[in-house]
């Protein structure tokens, strides 16, 4: 049996930056994508990340992957840290560490057949394995993801968008990883294959016995997949919860105004509610507010909220906030 | 109401190499003043094609025929001249990518009150003091200084409303949205979504929202029509559409929606694809999607007739319809 209470990942104050070339003759600037970012992932459950364009939620689940390097801060798999490992120690960890990414014809090669895209990464991954053991877990993989093994000679350009993802997850499943970063997995398919691929997703987790760390910027489909949400806003983390508690009971103000804004596919409930309009937009990653980051747009802002980074304060039942007056809020809001 | 858009055997053909693709078939609908109607479907459905053709918008290999008729005016067939007489005033249509849609070379305010001068004949000073007030109206802090912006130094969401402040310049009576805010952040959308039900309801204006996201109809349409291989297959009031489905597609696609209220433990999708356009089924184009078929809907295509007053399907079942009863 699995054991869900082992940590699989720990990320620990993890910071990323990036520099951007403000022309030939200037200083380039610093973009802070993700700032001082803590949490642990648990053997078999799904980690939700959510959060607007350019939150960092993408840039989190590649140096997890080490795809990025981080700036400062540790990667811990089990129990080891990633982030500073060489290229030829790290390859030997990505048979355990895989991802799935949004745009499925895009992250596939056009001119290798379905068979060679899915068994490439056994070649690098696992090359004690020979051509005919290959073709056998390719075909087996296949059958998994719901591909027929005929297709195997197949090329991308010949799939649909839904079949080219189920391509994609194989890919990932082949090496029988441990954990996968799932990017935006389902935003660029149809409706109803989306649900096909997020049963698929889920069915797999359980027999396979993954932890997957979903990343997306659909609430809805967060909702439907995650045990445990992470809300990032402006590279931090504002509040990490379990999916019911988040939902039911969101705590920090932002995640409050998310989750009203979230379109609801029931008419008389979407005509009632109200929405917590959040104020303007979000703010350039360039040019960051002082204090808390989220304050500009916030409606319970007030003066001192400017004056220090909120920590992300540990709740006794778990849960984590970072927001001075989240319990001020509360009470206000008759919760 | 009155109408003010009335649609009738409309078709939109391709012309392929060496065959034709049919994107949209004998598609009738109407639209009443200041209404809202939702255009649901999934990719290749026909629904973005359908409308391109009343705009004139079509790829140079589309041809369209039918009627859609604007008072007394055919839009369908126009010339591109004439039609220029009604684009952009009476008619207008704004895309999901803002960014493509503006000249990036030129300031907001010239493109802007270009609508202006050459629609309605103002000179510059009117025209420019109506284009600050209407970004003013759709929500743009501080117009002056953004009319002096060029398209690139604005944030998606306020591309967005520069799109509808240029759309709603000359007070069209029909507004066509197409995947409006499918690439904006969930926040932003609830924005948009607000702005077009103040605009519809201050302006008068018909809108028609074109998108695969049932969430956004929800709040927003009184009326939606389900498009599946270019065909209408269901038509009728928003609520009734969501709550008393009478097609299985309209059915399989509310099922396969994940709601963020509920954590249901799987979803129930539609199972296999939408069809290819060039080999769209015998009978009824969901045929082999449809947990509900029998013989007749492999040979005989179903036409689209009224259940109620007020609502019509495309479907041979009459049963009731039952998730999870087959399949």
């Amino acid at each position: 049996m699995l054991d869900r209470t082992e940590d699989l990942l720990k990320v620990e104050n993890l910071s990323k930056n990036f520099s951007i070339s403000a022309g030939l003759f200037s200083r380039p600037f610093q973009l802070r994508a993700l700032q001082d970012i803590n949490f642990t992932v648990k053997r078999g459950e799904t980690l939700g990340i959510v959060g607007e364009s350019g939150c960092g939620k993408s840039t989190l689940g590649r140096c997890i992957l080490q795809l990025l390097s981080p700036d400062e801060g540790k990667v811990l798999w089990l129990g080891q840290d990633i982030s500073r490992l060489p290229e030829a120690e790290m390859r030997k960890k990505r048979r355990d560490l895989q991802i799935i990414f949004q745009d499925p014809l895009a992250s596939l090669n056009p001119r290798m057949t379905v068979g060679e895209i899915i068994a490439d990464p056994l070649k690098t991954l696992m090359p004690e394995i020979d051509a005919k053991g290959r073709r056998e877990r390719v075909i087996k993989t296949m059958e998994a993801v719901g591909l027929l093994p005929e297709m195997i000679n197949r090329y991308p350009h010949e799939f649909s968008g839904g079949q080219a993802q189920r391509i994609g997850i194989a890919r990932a499943l082949i090496s029988e990883p441990k954990l996968i970063v799932c990017d935006e997995p389902v935003s660029a398919l149809d409706v109803s294959i989306q649900a096909q691929i997020l049963n698929l997703l889920s069915d797999l987790k359980e027999r396979l016995g993954l932890t997957l760390i979903f990343i997306s910027h659909n609430l809805s489909v967060v909702r439907h997949v995650s045990d445990r949400i992470m809300v990032l806003y402006l590279g931090r983390i504002v509040e990490l919860a379990e999916g019911d508690d988040l939902y039911e009971d969101p705590k920090h103000p932002y995640t409050r105004a998310l989750l009203t804004a979230v379109p609801i596919p029931d008419p008389k409930r979407a005509r009632q509610r109200s929405i917590e309009g959040l104020v303007g937009e979000i703010p350039s990653p360039i040019n960051q507010p002082s204090g808390c980051t989220f304050r500009t747009r916030c409606r319970f802002a007030q003066p001192r909220c400017a004056e220090k980074v909120p920590t992300l304060e540990t709740l006794p039942d778990g849960r984590r906030v970072a927001c001075i007056r989240w319990q001020e809020i509360e009470l206000a809001s008759g919760a | 109401m009155a109408d003010v858009l009335v649609v009738d055997g409309l078709d939109v053909t391709f012309e392929l190499h060496e065959s034709e693709v049919k994107a949209v078939s004998n598609l009738d609908f109407s639209l009443a003043e200041g209404e809202t109607l939702a255009v649901v479907g999934e990719s290749g459905s026909g629904k973005s094609q359908a409308f391109l053709s009343i705009m004139g918008l079509l790829a140079r290999n589309g041809r369209a025929s039918g009627r859609a008729m604007m008072g007394d005016v055919n839009l369908i067939g126009l010339a591109p001249s004439e039609l220029d007489r009604y684009r952009g005033k009476d008619i207008a249509m704004i895309f999901q990518d803002p960014m493509t849609s503006l000249n990036p070379s030129l300031r907001l305010r010239t493109q802007l009150a270009e609508v202006l001068v050459r629609h309605q004949g103002y000179d510059n000073d009117k025209a420019y003091r109506a284009v600050i007030e209407m970004l003013e109206r759709v929500g743009i802090p501080e117009p002056v200084k953004r009319a002096n912006a060029y398209p690139h130094e604005l944030s998606g969401g306020m591309r967005q409303r520069v799109m509808i402040a240029m759309a709603l310049l000359c007070r069209p009576k029909i507004l066509i949205a197409d995947e409006p805010t499918t690439a904006l952040d969930v926040t932003v959308q609830a924005q948009m979504l607000d702005l077009f039900k103040t605009l519809t309801n201050d302006f008068g204006t018909a809108l028609v929202l074109i998108t695969h996201d049932l969430g956004v109809v929800a709040g927003v349409a009184d009326r939606m029509m389900v498009m599946y291989g270019g065909r209408c297959i269901e038509k009728g009031p928003t609520d009734n559409l969501f709550y008393d489905p009478r097609h299985p597609y309209t059915l399989g696609l509310l099922h396969s929606t994940p709601h963020v209220g509920k954590r249901a433990a799987r979803l129930d999708p539609i199972q296999g694809l939408p069809p290819s356009l060039e080999h769209l089924p015998k009978g009824c184009a969901f045929h082999p999607r449809c947990a509900f078929r029998f013989d007749r809907c492999f040979e005989e295509r179903p036409p689209l007739l009224s259940v109620e007053d007020v609502r019509e399907k495309a479907c041979w079942y009459q049963g009731e319809l039952k998730y999870g009863k087959v399949a």
